[in-house]
């Protein structure tokens, strides 16, 4: 049977398009766009007073699975990626055994094929065993599916590896992800340095070690002429280096975060550890340059980090507490109620850094709606008031720093290759 | 103007920070009177008896662990002590099941030190018994910070207008963190020194000054608080050698002299002799290091019993 969205808000960045519009699906594809469809035999979704977007693509999720699935899985990470309104994720790769052959890459897309509710897309490691020493099976990894390649997860401070590492995988057209904070300035750190670690007595990760990883990056990126994106930026110099960068034309993009784009350091006196998070959330000179960035092209799109643990695991001393939380069932809210609500960004900019630019940095169909284009659709309600409940959570993470949060804004429908993956908030199966 | 009652009973002393004004002074108020005990032939009155208290040390200690159990018998109260070595906590016990272990046995407060920043707040916001924080990591160690601010008072009446000196490793040490919260709400000017590798950054946005040079900051000094250095910071090249820092921040007689004639010289223990503070100094008439050591036993029984008992102490204030 066939699907008609009914008197939705389209806006799709690539044709630059904002407006009232029916859409019809049938199988897999968007067969006709227009103004007052009307078809016999068809479900018709009354998405009056909603946005229509191409699905919203997370290009920075941690899934666990193989290996750590008491933080996350495939069939929970995807769940939790439908309720958020995510069609397609790409799941880094320092899991147990690391994403570093591909057998790996294989067996992960197979089990999101039997057990995940959304696209599911591999980045392979950089080094074997994300170990820092020697290149994993890049090339046999891009063949079986991998569209990115990162030693994300831990930071890559051997320059030599990361140079033959972007010189090795540019030869498949396929970017090299960097966690970019250098390894030494950080050793002990546990949150952003600055007034606020000072008076709290825990140990800085300074701004300055993001800085000078992204430098490196970057001009090792010059060099070997290779694509290079950089995750989760954070700080103002990083900022600054990537925007000369790319004036200079280097084949650098750059993602940031819901968390590095509302919330600063002086979350961290609470001494929650769902504040817990690398690099660290940073004063408020570095959350407005990082907005400042992803306004004026600098930084490309918006990626989660969806990095969860166990609750035990977390349930701990602040210094003792891994790193990071969960975070694809937020996003959108928080983005819609940080960026939109307040004037920042329109709905368009926003599904551009949600869907349209992860889409194009990573080389995947998508990010746009076309007649004739796969059906990966995410219906929000922009004006939806909630409050974040991370004992709902569909994800197994359930430390998040917006936590009993209000926000305006949530995907209401999540619609992959045809077909309700997520409807009423509820995750369809 | 309404009155209130201004009472700590079933309150946590988490640090200064967030510990009001009319609050510090009426511990140090109460630790007055709990001196007077410290000097009785016989020490023990009745006041926390049926009371318990375990103060359980995720870190070595002997002067405040020792202090905190005494405060604790002296007042009648029934302490048990609990250290890392000798509990499951070696057997890898989260400390969540180690404090619901310690509720679970009735007890009324829990003094707690841990070398992580921000667990006495996580165990405050988990069980029920009143939490003393005696030091976490390098965050806030409240009772030193109102002890040293005692000591202050009973030598200088006032301390606002004052202009204290604290010299030494500020990076790591949470009496310093305490010290500022406390000296800067009542109205201190207070002074930082030492290598600036051992400055935190920004620090001076509490509104306390900052120096590298350590005469700067005895310059005209009314107390001067040393602190203990740790020779494992020198492993970890924050600073070149002791012979060094020595040379260029340890107090001596020569230094203190540009403080005023009456300057308190002050120090937490344990002291390095001879690294950040010198054996005349020390030892000099300008000393009251180990009335501090008194001190502390008497602000400890007076957050005891406030905490425990507080309820029946009735303040009115404007």
């Amino acid at each position: 049977m066939k699907l008609l969205l009914k008197g939705g808000r389209v806006i799709s960045p690539a044709q630059n398009f904002d407006g009232i519009a029916d859409l019809l699906i049938e199988n897999d594809r968007i067969i006709e766009m227009g103004v007052n469809l009307s078809e016999a035999e068809v479900e018709i979704f009354d998405a009056q007073g909603l946005v229509i977007a191409p699905g919203l693509i997370d290009m920075h999720v941690h899934l666990r699975e193989p290996g750590l699935e008491a933080k996350e899985d495939i069939a929970s990470g995807t769940r939790a990626a439908a309720a958020g309104g995510f069609t397609t994720i790409a799941c880094m790769p320092n899991t147990k055994p690391v994403v570093d052959s591909s057998i790996v890459v294989s067996g992960i897309l197979h089990r999101a094929q039997m057990e995940g509710v959304v696209n599911v897309k591999v980045i392979g490691a950089l080094s074997k065993g994300q170990q820092g020493r020697e290149l994993a099976e890049i090339g046999d990894m891009i063949f079986t599916g991998a569209v990115a390649i990162s030693d994300d997860g831990s930071s890559l401070d051997n320059n030599q590896l990361l140079r033959t590492g972007l010189e090795y995988t540019s030869m498949f057209d396929c970017p090299v992800i960097t966690h970019s904070e250098d390894g030494s300035l950080v050793e002990e750190g546990v949150m952003h340095e600055g007034a606020v670690s000072a008076m709290l007595g825990l140990k800085g990760r300074p701004a300055v070690a993001e800085d000078i990883a992204v430098a490196r990056d970057i001009m090792l990126a010059e060099y070997t002429n290779a694509k290079l994106h950089i995750a989760h930026v954070s700080s103002k110099g990083a900022v600054e280096l990537i925007r000369q960068a790319k004036k200079k034309g280097i084949k650098v993009t750059a993602e940031a975060t819901p968390h590095h784009l509302i919330l600063t350091d002086e979350a961290v006196k609470t001494f929650d550890t769902a504040t817990k998070v690398n690099p660290p959330l940073r004063s408020a000179d570095h959350v407005a340059a990082v907005l400042e960035g992803l306004h004026d092209g600098t930084i490309d799109a918006i990626a989660t980090d969806h990095a969860p643990h166990a609750f035990e695991e977390k349930d701990m001393e602040y210094k003792q507490a891994p790193s990071g939380f969960t975070g694809m069932e937020t996003a959108l809210g928080v983005i819609l109620t940080g960026l939109y609500h307040t004037g920042k960004f329109t709905l368009l900019e926003i599904v551009e850094r949600m869907s349209t630019a992860p889409a194009r940095i990573l080389g995947l169909d998508g990010g746009t709606l076309t007649v004739g284009g796969i059906a990966d659709i995410t219906i929000f309600d922009p004006e939806l008031t909630w409050v974040v409940d991370s004992s709902k959570f569909y994800t197994k993470g359930k430390h998040t720093p917006f936590n009993k949060q209000t926000l305006t804004g949530k995907a209401v429908a999540t619609i992959v290759s045809g077909k309700f993956v997520m409807k009423n908030s509820e995750v369809c199966r | 103007m309404n009155k209130r009652q201004l009472s700590l009973r079933g309150k946590d002393v988490l640090g200064l920070e967030t510990m009001t004004v009319a609050e510090m002074e009426l511990i140090l108020r109460t630790a007055t009177e709990m001196k007077t005990i410290i000097d009785r032939d016989v020490k023990k009155v009745p006041t926390l008896r049926g009371k318990s208290i375990v103060s359980v040390f995720f870190e070595a200690s002997t002067r405040t662990r020792t202090s905190f159990e005494l405060a604790g018998k002296y007042l009648g109260a029934d302490v048990v002590n609990i250290t890392a070595s000798a509990s499951s906590l070696t057997k890898g016990e989260s400390l969540r099941d180690t404090l619901y272990t310690v509720e679970a046995m009735g007890v009324d407060a829990i003094v707690m030190r841990h070398s992580a920043e921000g667990a006495a707040k996580y165990a405050s916001e988990i069980v029920s018994p009143v939490i003393v924080n005696a030091g976490d990591g390098a965050h806030e160690h409240p009772t030193q910070g109102l002890l040293d601010i005692f000591s202050i008072k009973e030598k200088k009446a006032n301390i606002a207008g004052l202009k204290v000196a604290i010299i030494g490793d500020i990076l790591h040490s949470r009496v310093v963190r305490s010290n500022v919260w406390g000296l800067l709400k009542m109205g201190a000017e207070v002074h930082l020194a030492g290598p600036s590798t051992l400055m935190p950054r920004d620090i001076e946005q509490t509104g306390v000054y900052v120096h590298n040079r350590v005469e700067e900051a005895l310059e005209g000094a009314d107390v001067v608080n040393v602190l203990r250095i740790q020779r494992e910071r020198q492993s970890k090249g924050l600073f070149p050698s002791p012979r060094e820092y020595a040379r260029i921040f340890g107090i001596n007689q020569a230094r203190l002299n540009l403080a005023k004639p009456d300057a308190l010289i002050m120090h937490p223990g344990p002291m390095n002799r001879g690294l950040e503070i010198s054996p005349d100094v020390a030892y000099g008439d300008q000393s009251v290091i180990q009335e501090q050591v008194k001190n502390g036993l008497a602000v400890r029984m007076a957050v005891l019993f406030l905490v425990l008992m507080g309820g029946k102490e009735i303040e009115t204030i404007a």
